[in-house]
């Protein structure tokens, strides 16, 4: 869990380097709806953008904070519920409230949660606060099914967003218009969450994290600065699950659970909880396999499991912190050494991972097709399942693949070395 | 009275098997530090390769041989897994955990299908034991009732009277001075991880004819145990006997009683609205008790959490 603050600028120093990242993320978030043009695709840009608020308030917690949180999606799910219910408010009648401001309320209804949970909770950090996480998760979870006035019950509570007052004549009526309210959303809680990382308080998280016992001989309460890392983190989260509400126009039971919080926090893991990009690119990353995975394949949760798993166990730096091992190198100029070692190490390893998904594949489709379906489309290949033969290839294909990579591994290494070697101008 | 009296029997059931889980668990958890949260795959794959030798060997084998291999595959899961990710520390080696129930729940599915395995009790044990008043209590509970009481003999006889037990509470509490005394701590852990995961093992071989052999059973578990552990004290093996047989009580009372919140509020002096459906109160009181039963384990462990942090009879600070 390195952070990388101590190059970053100073507030009162703020230069072209700080900004200019956000100014380029802003003009990607303009442009994009008008290089991909299909609603398919603004759908998906939709989900990312929510999927990305969210992660980013649960590294609040996880990556700055060092609370491993696993109920965050409460907070998320509550607030849209809330959000929900306002948008249905509106349409009787009862309140006059442009929908571009309803995420706000979301967040601070999650803010509301978050203090009361946040009140008992944040006691300790570790073990201890995942566990009350869970089980107030739960709790809630739970009790969806029980209060059917607020959670709707099994079917949950639905809305329409074009019911309330139009915006400068903009209706919500269609998903381009609603890309645009998520993206301005997005741009103003990423900015406030980086911001909200940057004064006294959100440094303070990260020396609570890193060791409280020397917090607390400063004078700082450790308990305290987990109070107010928890409390934006869950406003954010209702802001997510505001934005949320806009897009999908209904919150079930499904948003509040477990699966849903270990969801986000596999994101989060999976981009890097040491950085504050991390998070971001772990819900592009997700959002982009998720579609593209399920489609090809009805495995993808075991892929996704065990590249959870391979990353806690080796990288758990994450995504982020892959790409910020290349830092020294990049800077220092030899990063060009690394590309053909990279080339002639992960494209073999890629063949083998290839193959070996497709002996899982085949494998699955062994045990659990009809009975006297032997045929399956593999690669843009057919074959027989049942025959021999394609298990040879795909076995022996992944053989060599790994075969390859091991060769070529010490190569690697001793590039990487060369690399990242200080001191010698070779 | 006779209902309570089965009522008695189905809590004590519940709880005994939720002790099995939440014995190994809180072991595992004071000896290292790190709370196991794929402890409940582990029942669950003890449930499926039970399911499975069953297929070829019959119920008893599988009751053999099935905790073994689950041990053998935990053992193999703080060896090779566990040891690697705890140098980063105890929230990593949760998320580990937690990535591997998931991972353990995808295989399963992977394997066996999502559908619920025709997994059923033996014969020999299909028959009612006895019955009281009417309420028949078939054989198969009384022998769960057996086995998890005889690894609790079992268990507790080990821990207190053996010199491997004596090795291992030493171990708890002073790692370092029981390597520096010679012992090999680290195979004290991967032993007790393996034993603990056995115990998981055990119980979802017993309990997979009753409550279903699906691949949904991990996580439906899974968090109660956490609960019983918080709720027990973490770390404290008394504690997670009492909470495992409170919770199991719990449930079963709560969900056997159909009491209205209507009849309770009308009782307290409130009057029930004339049109339920307005009333921003519908909920409760349309609410039953079999209805909020489910919650009320995360609703006690909440209030011990703010009234008393370490547990009912924990000593450490939760």
């Amino acid at each position: 869990m390195t952070d990388q603050t101590q190059n970053a600028p100073r507030f009162g120093g703020m230069n072209t380097a700080a900004v200019a990242p956000w100014v380029i993320a802003a003009a990607f978030l303009l442009v994009m709806p008008f290089i991909f043009t299909s609603n398919s695709a603004i759908t998906i840009m939709n989900q990312m953008s929510i999927t990305i608020i969210f992660a980013l308030s649960y590294n609040m917690l996880l990556g700055q904070g060092g609370m491993l949180s696993f109920g965050h999606a409460v907070y998320m799910g509550v607030g849209g519920f809330f959000c929900v219910h306002i948008m249905n408010m509106v349409e009787d009648g009862g309140l006059p409230l442009p929908l571009p401001l309803l995420p706000l309320f979301g967040g601070l209804f999650g803010l509301g949660l978050a203090t009361i949970v946040g009140a008992f909770s944040t006691r300790k950090a570790g073990t201890v606060f995942a566990m009350i996480s869970l089980g107030v998760g739960e709790l809630i979870a739970a009790c969806s099914v029980i209060v059917v006035a607020f959670f709707g019950g099994e079917e949950g509570v639905s809305g329409d967003r074009t019911y309330g007052l139009p915006v400068f004549g903009v209706e919500f009526l269609q998903q381009i218009e609603v890309y645009y309210l998520i993206a301005f959303w997005l741009m103003l809680s990423a900015l406030l969450m980086y911001l909200f990382s940057r004064t006294p308080v959100g440094r303070m998280a990260n020396a609570v994290r890193d060791n409280p016992e020397r917090a607390e001989f400063l004078g700082y309460s450790a308990r305290w600065v987990r109070f107010y890392s928890f409390c934006a983190a869950g406003f954010f989260a209702g802001i997510a699950g505001g934005l949320f509400a806009i897009n999908y126009e209904i919150l079930t039971e499904e948003n509040l659970n477990l699966t849903q919080s270990g969801a986000i926090l596999l994101i989060t893991f999976l981009g890097g909880i040491g950085f504050f990009f991390g998070p971001i690119l772990g819900a592009i990353v997700f959002t982009l396999l998720q579609t593209v995975l399920s489609l090809q394949t009805e495995l993808w949760q075991l892929y996704l499991g065990a590249l959870f798993v391979a990353t806690v166990m080796y990288f758990p730096g994450g995504l982020a912190g892959l790409l910020m091992m290349h830092a020294p190198a990049l800077r220092s100029g030899r990063a060009g050494r690394l590309v053909l070692p990279y080339i002639k190490t992960l494209g073999p390893a890629l063949i083998g991972v290839l193959a070996l998904a497709g002996l899982i594949e085949m494998t699955f489709h062994l045990r659990h097709a009809s009975l006297g379906d032997h045929h399956m489309t593999l690669f843009w290949v057919d074959l027989d399942s049942h025959s021999l033969v394609p298990w040879l290839v795909f076995a022996a294909i992944m053989a060599a693949g790994f075969a390859v990579m091991r060769r070529n591994l010490p190569e690697l290494l001793s590039a990487w070395h060369s690399a990242n070697a200080t001191g010698d101008r070779s | 009275m006779d209902l309570i009296l089965v009522n008695l029997i189905d809590g004590l059931v519940t709880g005994l098997l939720l002790f099995m889980l939440s014995a190994g668990l809180t072991l595992i958890f004071s000896m290292m530090g790190v709370l196991n949260f794929a402890h409940a795959s582990f029942y669950m794959l003890g449930a499926y390769f039970a399911y499975q030798i069953s297929l070829f060997f019959g119920f008893w084998m599988g009751l053999l041989i099935a905790p073994v291999i689950v041990g053998v595959m935990g053992a193999g899961v703080e060896r090779y897994g566990l040891r690697r990710v705890h140098q980063y520390g105890h929230v990593p080696e949760l998320i580990f955990t937690f990535g591997l129930a998931l991972l353990i729940e995808e295989l399963v599915q992977f394997l066996w299908g999502k559908n619920q395995m025709p997994y059923a009790v033996p014969e020999v044990l299909h028959f009612t034991a006895f019955s009281i008043a009417g309420n028949s209590i078939p054989a198969y509970k009384i022998f769960m009732i057996f086995v998890s009481l005889a690894i609790f003999m079992a268990l507790l006889f080990v821990l207190t009277r053996t010199r491997v037990g004596m090795i291992i509470q030493a171990a708890l509490s002073y790692p370092k001075t029981v390597e520096a005394l010679g012992h090999n701590v680290p195979l004290v852990f991967m032993g007790v991880f393996g034993v603990g995961t056995a115990l998981a093992g055990v119980a979802g071989v017993i309990a997979g004819p009753v409550l279903g052999t699906f691949p949904g059973m991990a996580f439906l578990l899974g968090s109660i145990v956490f609960v019983t552990i918080v709720i027990g004290g973490l770390g404290s093996l008394w504690g997670a006997l009492v909470a495992s047989l409170l919770i199991g009580w719990l449930t079963t009372f709560a969900a056997s009683y159909n009491v209205a919140f209507a009849d309770i509020l009308t009782w307290i002096g409130f009057t029930m609205p004339a049109d339920l459906d307005d009333s921003m109160w519908r909920d409760l009181w349309t609410l039953t008790m079999p209805q909020i039963g489910p919650i009320l384990p995360y609703l006690l462990m909440v209030l011990i959490l703010v009234f008393r942090p370490h547990g009912l009879l924990g000593k450490r600070e939760a």
